[in-house]
């Protein structure tokens, strides 16, 4: 017997985490998109969500491990959620969609097929018994909206630029695909995005390429593909209005950010790709500096000058158009009572009848 | 107790009779013992060794998918993200894995070229999996030899594997470098890497966990080898 099991059989005390959500941030969040973890964290902490990450994690093997091997693809997400089940959590939250994709269906996995299931704790040289559920940013967003849209609309110094900002809500593949893992969202026509989005004050567009593939995997091996596919995502995404694609995903990210460039045509306007937790931070009122919007390579401060620029519009409007009410109100209610004083002056006159 | 042969073979003119398919698939697979005429009541299937296996009970005993319940509709194929750069598109590959030859399928690229988006396998009226199909095909490829994946491909899931396999975690640099070594694409992607540094989207040094060990032990377990 191998030193590994041993040292996994030691009593592990599991730590009481009642209702703290293990957190699972993957390559992508610790590698090319530190931005999504930055501002996950940010707006984790502002809405009194307690995360804490699963010690000692390990490379859920994205698509090249059950492109590979079926049997692998299951195990090496399985390992995080042992590690998680271990330290006696019984959530997690993978905000990379490809993370979560591959956390859930190893769960579904191993709760579906028993001689996966049997032959896991051989294979990871660990106890498994396969407790904890798998929740991606959506579901935990989902969750706040109420909490989301009531501190959105909340008066405050800087108003929320999201207010009326117009966003494509892009889930992709990994989200929504296969069926049972989209965690109660409809696989062909998702609103789990839209809601959160609206929540934030946003206007969630209506357009056609929210479930399209980016191409995903072949962003390194294949990027031609890819581009061919961000292409016809970015202009339908403008062709219906869209200011900025919204993404809970690293790869759709990288495939729609870092290579929008090699795919727009001339005179084109760039189109700005923030991730979920970006928009909801800025709805917060949360620093942007704490978004990591700065590390985009479309960047986002043209979309943001202008946004700020609207919403500040915005309340001087609004401002201005109380005023005007309080002041016709005003008018209204000082000539009631200078026709009430004349009254009093002259009772004959007044139309006591 | 009834005689077995005779049960059998009552069941395979019933079969015959009612199907009335004397077609190419049915007779490989009563051939390899495998037809379901055959394989009721369960736990009767007769042994089968891999090399009397067609390529679609292959996949049947891989995906519990069986590819000839598929009517060839093409749903898949339209809503398919590569289908405009594949040779075979997944309706196609459906069918060939049903009556093509099995080397000719295992060899062919276009397995290699889907995204696993799973799009196909989430819009088939008839719950064919074709993703988890071609996924199949792919894992029995290797495992014959035959993987005949683009360069850049096969060049970019070992590197990635590899770097799991030593860190634990994937490390972009390590992946970047293997990946050129292996695909001969030296100057692919050159020209993003100043900004993905300067933007901190790029770490130079490996992330390497404690459990490499038993990241490894994974890998020995399931039998992959880089
Ligand atoms: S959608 Fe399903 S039934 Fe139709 S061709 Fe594709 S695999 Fe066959
Ligand atoms: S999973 Fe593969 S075959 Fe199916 S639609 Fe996506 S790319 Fe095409």
């Amino acid at each position: 017997m191998s030193t590994v099991v041993d040292a996994a059989r030691a009593p592990s005390v599991p730590t009481p985490s009642a209702g703290v959500l293990a957190y699972y941030p993957g390559c992508s969040l610790h590698g090319t998109e530190p931005e999504y973890d930055e501002s996950l964290r940010a707006v984790v902490e502002a809405l009194g969500i307690a995360v804490a990450e699963i010690p000692d994690w390990n490379c859920c093997g994205a698509s090249s491990g059950h492109t590979t091997d079926h049997l692998l693809g299951v195990a090496l997400p399985a390992r995080n959620l042992a590690l998680a089940e271990a330290a006696g959590f019984d959530r997690v939250l993978a905000p990379c969609a490809a993370c979560y994709n591959r956390l859930a269906s190893a769960r579904i996995a191993v709760a579906e097929d028993a001689e996966v299931r049997e032959r896991m704790p051989d294979i990871l040289g660990r106890e498994f018994a396969n407790s904890v559920e798998v929740l991606s940013v959506l579901n935990v967003l989902r969750e706040a909206a109420a909490d989301i849209a009531q501190r959105a609309a909340a008066p405050r110094p800087t108003p929320n630029p999201i207010v009326g900002a117009r966003l494509a809500s892009y889930y992709g593949c990994l989200l929504v695909r296969p069926p049972e893992v989209s965690g109660g969202d409809d696989p062909e026509q998702p609103m789990f995005m839209d809601e959160i989005v609206r929540a934030c004050g946003g206007e969630a567009i209506d357009w056609n390429m929210k479930v399209e593939c980016c191409g995903g995997a072949f962003s390194v091996s294949r990027t031609s593909s890819v581009l061919r596919m961000g292409r016809a995502i970015i202009e339908d995404a403008r062709r219906n209005g869209a200011e900025a694609i919204v993404v809970a995903c690293p790869l759709c990210h990288t495939n729609l950010d870092l290579r929008q460039k090699a795919m727009e045509s001339r005179g084109e306007a760039r189109m700005p790709v923030l991730f979920i937790t970006q928009v909801v931070g800025l709805a917060l009122g949360l620093p942007p500096e704490t978004l990591g919007l700065k590390r985009h390579f479309i960047a986002t401060e043209p979309l943001l000058a202008d946004l700020s620029v609207r919403a500040a519009q915005r309340v001087a409007d609004e401002k201005k158009a109380a005023e005007e009410k309080a002041a016709k109100a005003a008018a209204r209610a000082a000539k009631a009572a200078e026709a009430k004083k004349a009254a009093e002056a002259a009772p004959d006159a007044g139309g006591d009848a | 107790m009834t005689p077995q042969p005779l049960l059998e073979v009552a069941r395979l003119f019933l079969c015959l009779y009612t199907q009335a398919a004397l077609s190419a698939p049915f007779v490989r697979q009563v051939a390899a013992g495998n037809h379901r005429c055959l394989a009721w009541p369960k736990g009767q299937v007769a042994t089968m060794t891999s090399s009397t296996l067609s390529l679609a009970t292959e996949i049947e005993a891989a995906t519990g998918v069986n590819p000839a319940t598929c009517y060839q509709c093409g749903k898949c194929s339209a809503g398919c993200p590569m289908a405009s750069e594949s040779d075979l598109r997944p309706h196609q590959v459906m069918r060939r894995v049903m009556y093509g030859s099995r080397e000719q399928t295992l060899r062919d690229e276009s397995i290699w070229l889907c995204l696993t988006c799973e799009t196909c396998s989430a819009r088939c009226p008839n719950a064919c999996d074709p993703a988890g199909v071609i996924d199949a095909l792919r894992e029995i490829s290797i495992e014959s030899g035959m993987a005949t994946m683009p360069r850049t491909i096969s060049a970019f899931h070992k590197s990635f594997l590899e770097q799991i396999r030593t860190n634990g975690r994937l490390h972009e640099v390590g992946l970047v470098v293997g990946y050129k070594l292996r695909s001969g694409a030296l100057m692919n992607d050159v020209t993003n890497t100043p900004g993905l540094i300067s933007r901190g989207k790029m770490g130079l040094l490996p992330d390497k966990i404690k459990g490499v060990a038993e990241v490894k032990r994974i890998f020995d377990k399931c039998g992959v080898t880089l």
